[in-house]
């Protein structure tokens, strides 16, 4: 009986064996994890390497587009970083052209999307005038909320030529004058929000300036 | 089972969107239109094809105890890779699909077929299984979104043929449930007559 028992165990071991997979021994674990995480991590840090340039290049061109497409013609950039009213700054690029400064393209953001950030750039002539906008980076519903994209609708050409001094940056509804995207309310209401605090930062800027000025 | 079996199973009779129903967080996600649907297709099926391959290779070298832990590794690594390279090299397919390239690693289709598939069939078929699986994951992925897509923004891949708002419904989360349900319905009816 007892010889019985340990012949089938045998011969199940057998049978595993013959399979040929490795027993789930701890030592055996161990490696094998250890071999499959060690070549995965040479793996992720050599194709990390390859890309991190081409990663670093294509962010810049997409910056850079966003500059050309908020600003009407330049040849150099500054940047700058601008505080803003809420403890955090903003990055101004400021455009010239033949040594003159013709304007300022702001990237600008706001918390307030339907679902969570949103990035603009946001191009002002230096009468305080919106010269352009475009999307960096958002989240909202496709098909509603990503409207406020200049490829999908007309929605942010609104904006252009205006000055937010005498245009409220407020959707109809809150008694602005910005035509909100139908069904996308707050989205519309974000757009204003990230808009206005590049106006308010770039006012700021203004002001600092011109009374760091007057004392001369 | 022959290969050519073997390859067109992923496209009707076990589509991993139609019939065994896996995978469905990317696909009711991503597929607003139908380039999206591609994309997201394409960028799995490479991840299948390359998890199957390595999977069947090493499959006598892995414990049964930690073969999940193993490939979901396996697995992780090569959607990193796809991430990073689209990143790199299409960084505007990147900005469409972007959100969603990480949930590869989730999707159960990949996982499911180095588990039931994979670990047990030599590498040829594997990669035959995983060309196939995905291309049909794709396949379906493409139709939805289209259809999606379709009813409602009146466009298709990006070519707008009804100007105007349609149902709005089906480009929101609902009308992906809505969509997937018929087409489900649509494919059974065409499998059984």
């Amino acid at each position: 009986m007892w010889a019985l028992e340990t012949d089938s165990k045998k011969d199940i071991k057998q049978q595993y064996k013959m399979a040929s997979k490795k027993e789930s021994s701890f030592i055996n674990m161990v490696i094998t994890l250890f071999l499959v995480t060690a070549v995965a991590a040479l793996a992720l840090g050599g194709v990390y390497t390859v890309t991190k340039e081409p990663i670093a290049i294509a962010k810049q061109k997409k910056l850079e587009a966003a500059i050309k497409a908020v600003l009407p013609e330049f040849d150099t950039i500054t940047t700058k970083k601008v505080a803003d009213n809420d403890d955090d700054s903003l990055t101004f690029y400021y455009a010239n052209k033949g040594g003159e400064n013709i304007g300022v393209a702001i990237k600008t953001y706001t918390n307030k999307g339907f679902s969570g950030k949103i990035e603009l750039m946001v191009g002002l002539l230096n009468d305080g005038s919106i010269s352009n906008t475009a999307v960096l980076s958002h989240k909202e519903t496709p098909g509603l909320g990503d409207k406020m994209d200049k490829k999908k609708s007309d929605f942010p050409d609104q904006f252009i030529g205006k000055s937010p001094a005498e245009f409220t940056l407020k959707v109809t509804k809150d008694g602005g004058d910005v035509d909100a995207i139908t069904a996308a309310t707050i989205s519309s209401r974000a757009f204003c929000d990230a808009v206005e605090r590049a106006y308010d930062t770039f006012e700021k800027s203004q002001d600092s300036r011109t009374k760091s000025q007057e004392p001369r | 089972m022959n290969q050519v079996q073997n390859f067109t199973k992923g496209f009707i009779k076990e589509n991993p969107v139609f019939v065994l129903l896996l995978g469905l967080c990317p696909t009711l996600g991503v597929t607003t239109s139908a380039i999206n649907g591609l994309g997201m297709g394409l960028a799995t099926t490479f991840v299948l094809v390359m998890s199957n391959l390595v999977v069947s290779l090493i499959k006598n070298a892995i414990p049964d105890k930690i073969r999940i832990p193993s490939f979901i590794v396996i697995i992780a690594s090569f959607v990193t890779i796809v991430e990073l390279t689209m990143q790199a090299y299409t960084p505007a397919l990147f900005d469409a699909l972007g959100l969603f390239i990480p949930l590869i690693v989730v999707n159960c289709i990949v996982l499911g077929r180095a588990e039931a598939f994979a670990s047990k069939q030599t590498v040829y078929s594997s990669m035959i299984d995983g060309v196939g699986m995905g291309l049909g994951f794709a396949f379906a992925l493409t139709l939805l979104g289209g259809v999606r897509e379709l009813l409602g923004s009146g466009a298709i891949f990006g070519i707008n043929l009804i100007k105007g708002d349609l149902m709005l419904v089906f480009v929101l989360a609902p009308g992906a449930f809505i969509a997937l349900g018929y087409l489900i319905a649509l494919m059974n009816k065409v499998v059984k007559s």
